[in-house]
């Protein structure tokens, strides 16, 4: 559980409630962004976050993004187990 | 970026574990800990530990969620689950847990139910889901995880759902780490910090440990480099004789962490006066719960719980892992009567455990073909 995963934001789709699409490694479900908004402008289309249990937590470079995602994926099955339960999530 | 273009360069690994070696005093013994479970896992992962100098020790610290929840708080919530009606919902990591008479998914087993989530946010759509039946959602975690519950409870009342409920296992960072440096059965000579915590709340929070306590810390990110590098800034202060807080994970901790979190964090949840830790007993305001005007939400409040303290299974020794007086392998029924299939322990359940990272990643097998 305590894994953060980069992803990158697809679109914004429930403003009122900070929710936005990501896609995380081809998964592709709704986060909570709300915990950026005091970060500058907040987040939008196009960048990465770090996620936790479906908060985004961290804006990253895409560098960052990429080499956070090839270290998860060396871990094999712990990353596979957090995308897994990602899969299984439906925030509205 | 060129920075981290050259950070990432396989090579600087080499060269940190280099300038290690020249760094440390031959006759002199350090010992650091790592004091979150992603770092502990990464150590033993990636072998970390096998490419320091052998007077360089790493302990593990207090920093894995699931592993410092204690045993009563587990009853507890297999209590609130035989609720009538209840449906009560908590991360993965938290259903093999074992309470006094087993675990969440033992409850599971006997009718309780029981659903696993990956966001308190599925929880609160469930409880939407479900307006006729009381939702309870098991909350755990450090700062890294807390605000996104109080965001959740924010959300929850402010769209009146009135079936939600929370009951809150947060805890907080550094009263532990204080009562580690107070405790006399460990002489640490500096800190890996945690990076994910500090994410919310920064890199302030941390610098008693050098002005109080004299001991350096660097805050560290989870890549194996990251790990090295902070390794390698703790032993430049101690050469240099500078005792400060260094933030090798900048890149994404922020000084002062994250002021939004931290406010939603302070308006949903107040200290509880003391909290207790697996295998490390009470430590005043290290908990948290749900403040008063989340009072309605809280679970504990409007079901009850027994509340009754559980010491540890006699056997396990997960209160010394945790503390860092033992290595997870010299612990009594490690990988013989406790394994993550079958956990007594909670440092063998998360993935994040000590005793887990060591299991899976061989390194037990390894040290008993050496022996």
């Amino acid at each position: 559980m305590c894994l953060a995963i980069p992803g990158q934001i697809l679109e914004v789709v429930d403003e009122s409630n900070r929710l936005a699409k990501v896609d995380v490694a081809g998964v592709q479900r709704n986060v909570n962004i709300g915990l950026l908004d005091d970060d500058g402008d907040g987040v939008g289309p196009g960048d990465w976050v770090l996620i936790h249990v479906g908060f985004a937590m961290s804006k990253v470079d895409e560098a960052e993004a990429l080499e956070t995602r090839r270290m998860l994926e060396s871990m094999g099955e712990d990353y596979e187990q957090e995308l897994e339960e990602l899969k299984a999530s439906i925030i509205e | 970026m060129k920075y981290v273009d050259e950070f990432r360069d396989p090579a600087l690994g080499e060269v940190l574990a280099g300038e290690i070696l020249g760094l440390v005093e031959p006759g002199r013994h350090y010992k650091f800990m790592e004091v979150c479970g992603g770092h502990t896992h990464s150590i033993y992962k990636y072998g970390i530990d096998d490419l320091l100098p052998a007077n360089v020790e790493l302990v593990h610290g207090p920093g894995c969620p699931v592993c410092v929840i204690p045993m009563g708080r587990v009853d507890d919530g297999i209590s609130l689950a035989h609720q009538p009606d209840v449906i009560f919902t908590c991360f993965g990591d938290m259903l093999r847990v074992p309470g006094s008479a087993g675990t969440l998914l033992d409850a599971k087993a006997e009718g309780a139910d029981i659903r696993m989530v990956y966001s308190p946010l599925d929880a609160l759509r469930i409880a939407k889901a479900n307006p006729q039946r009381p939702v309870v959602f098991f909350a755990i975690g450090f700062e890294t995880t807390a605000p996104s519950t109080a965001l959740t409870l924010k959300r929850a009342k402010a769209e009146g759902v009135s079936n939600f409920f929370c009951m809150c296992n947060h805890v907080t960072i550094v009263p532990p780490l204080r009562a580690l440096l107070d405790s006399p059965d460990l002489r640490l000579d500096g800190f890996i910090g945690p990076g994910h915590v500090s994410t919310v709340v920064g890199v302030r929070p941390f610098e008693f440990i050098p002005t109080e306590y004299g001991k350096p810390i660097s805050v560290a990110g989870f890549e194996p480099l990251d790990v090295l590098h902070a390794i390698h800034m703790i032993l430049t202060q101690l050469k240099d004789g500078r005792c400060e807080v260094e933030n090798q994970y900048a890149r994404v901790v922020p000084y002062d962490g994250n002021p939004r979190a931290l406010q939603v964090m302070s308006e949903v949840f107040e200290l509880r006066p003391h909290f207790e830790w697996r295998g490390m007993g009470f430590i005043s305001q290290s908990g948290l719960k749900l403040s008063e005007a989340y009072a309605d939400m809280d679970a504990e409040i409007q079901y009850g719980v027994p509340g009754i303290r559980v010491a540890d299974p006699k056997a396990c020794q997960c209160g010394e892992v945790l503390k860092g007086v033992i290595k997870p392998w010299e612990c009594k029924v490690f990988g013989s009567g406790c394994t993550p299939e079958r956990p007594i322990g909670t440092c063998m359940v998360s993935s994040e455990g000590a005793c887990a990272a060591y299991y899976n990643y061989g390194r037990f097998a390894r040290e008993r073909e050496v022996v």
